[in-house]
């Protein structure tokens, strides 16, 4: 069977469980950002209380493996009475596993902002909240795109892993086309070059738009 | 709710204490295939050659795009269609090594690009050759500021070998998956298998901290 038999017989299943990963990433990477978002500043908290959920929260996730997190959201959750449907169960892990690595980087970024825009918010008494909202935040936004731009990378890889759980994604479709066909070379081959065009040929030109636009509303022209 | 036995926990820890003897041997083994492979890679881009260095780069960037478990499933059965047969080790050791060593090669990398270049101009001055210039004055002064890059991957390369399961290399989670399927119980082989990861990594990760803060102070570094 030449490539092109190949991609008109199996091209469709392929593209389907493309669609699938690119849902997967999109909700597993909102999920992250906000997770990201809360437990980073929750990081910079002053409150003992506050600081250590955020801290315990992001060494389990990240001191434990992605796929055990999948498994144990899937298999072990519905022992404490929460089932959650398969394809939920993925993007919840990937996003919650991302999410505690993205902590990190929130926190960083807000670390990174210099001390003088902190205290030129208070000398103009504005409120914390007011202050993180439009003068930190927005600067520790742009500080921390590029380091995101890998982070997503990595979070797109990660969906992979939830067809182990049998959400029919590109990693799954290609497992069951190779089951069939034996074809691994040509369909293990296809499904990387499609990550591969995923990564760099969506996610890396998004993030680059985005760092340039909001270089751009800061008045720092790149 | 549920119920959580302590008797089933002792029948199999034994078996779950065996299979992460499996899991560090996977992860030393992937990690010193991925740390000279990755040397090779730093050092083959910046080579004479621009081809070479562009072909090296473009081969990195693929494999750090792609997902580890897909190219697990690659060389286990791409290799037979070739007429060679890998065991689920061998196949294992390959991609985990191959894929670490990608990313291991940018850590390198930016560790010999913050040489200053003085030091070459150093050694060059005292005519020393490519091979001497590397070992013994680019690579040791290079070393200090890649290694919390290399810290944090060999953390990863443990969290990741899990997913060596998939093609039948009985390690922890391999062996988790067989006592589930067995007992029809999951709660406590997934549970130990998270406990264990987080006792091997989280020391781990705070020895090699400490490490660099060691290492930093004696090449006589700012530590950050």
């Amino acid at each position: 069977m030449s490539y092109i038999e190949f991609l008109t017989s199996y091209g469709p299943q392929l593209l389907e469980g493309s669609v699938t990963t690119a849902k997967q990433t999109i909700l597993a990477a909102t999920l992250a950002v906000m997770i990201a978002l809360v437990a980073g500043l929750m990081r910079l908290s002053k409150n003992r209380f506050v600081y250590g959920t955020a801290t315990v929260y992001i060494e389990i996730f990240r001191g434990t493996s992605l796929l055990v997190q999948l498994y144990w959201i899937f298999f072990v959750l519905p022992l404490f009475g929460l089932t959650l449907e398969k394809f939920t169960a993925g993007f919840i892990a990937v996003g919650m596993n991302l999410g505690a690595y993205g902590a990190e980087l929130v926190r960083g970024g807000i670390l990174s902002v210099p001390r003088g825009q902190w205290e030129a918010a208070t000398a103009l008494s504005m409120p914390p909240g007011k202050r993180m909202r439009r003068i930190i935040f927005p600067q520790a936004f742009l500080n921390m795109l590029p380091p995101w731009g890998n982070l997503l990378i990595e979070l797109l890889k990660g969906t992979a892993l939830v067809a182990l759980i049998s959400v029919a994604d590109l990693m799954f479709m290609a497992r069951k086309i190779n089951g069939t066909t034996y074809l691994s070379a040509q369909v293990f081959g296809s499904a990387l070059i499609i990550y591969y065009l995923m990564s760099r040929g969506l996610v890396t030109p998004y993030m680059r738009w985005l760092e340039r636009v909001m270089a751009r509303k800061l008045g720092k022209i790149k | 709710m549920f119920d959580w036995r302590w008797e089933f926990v002792s029948d199999i820890l034994p078996r779950l204490v065996k299979a992460t003897g499996n899991t560090l041997l996977a992860s030393v083994l992937g990690y010193g295939i991925a740390a000279v492979l990755g040397l090779v890679f730093a050092l083959t881009q910046r080579t004479r050659f621009a081809l070479v260095n562009r072909a090296v780069r473009e081969f990195v960037e693929f494999i750090r795009s792609t997902p580890l478990v897909l190219q697990i499933f690659f060389v286990f059965y791409v290799a037979p269609q070739f007429g060679v047969m890998f065991s689920p080790w061998t196949a294992g050791m390959i991609a985990i090594g191959l894929h670490y060593a990608s990313y291991l090669s940018e850590v390198y990398r930016a560790g010999i690009e913050s040489v200053p270049r003085g030091q070459w101009e150093a050694a060059t001055s005292l005519s020393l050759g490519p091979r001497r210039t590397y070992s013994r004055i680019i690579l040791p002064q290079a070393i200090p500021t890649a290694f919390a890059g290399m810290g944090n991957y060999l953390v990863g390369i443990l969290k990741d070998t899990p997913m060596l399961s998939v093609i039948g290399v009985a390690e922890l989670m391999h062996t988790a998956n067989a006592i589930g399927s067995e007992h029809y119980r999951f709660l406590e082989p997934y549970t130990l298998v998270g406990l264990i990861f987080l006792i091997i990594s989280l020391p781990t990760a705070g020895g090699l901290r400490r490490a660099e803060v060691k290492i930093r102070k004696k090449m006589g570094l700012r530590s950050i």
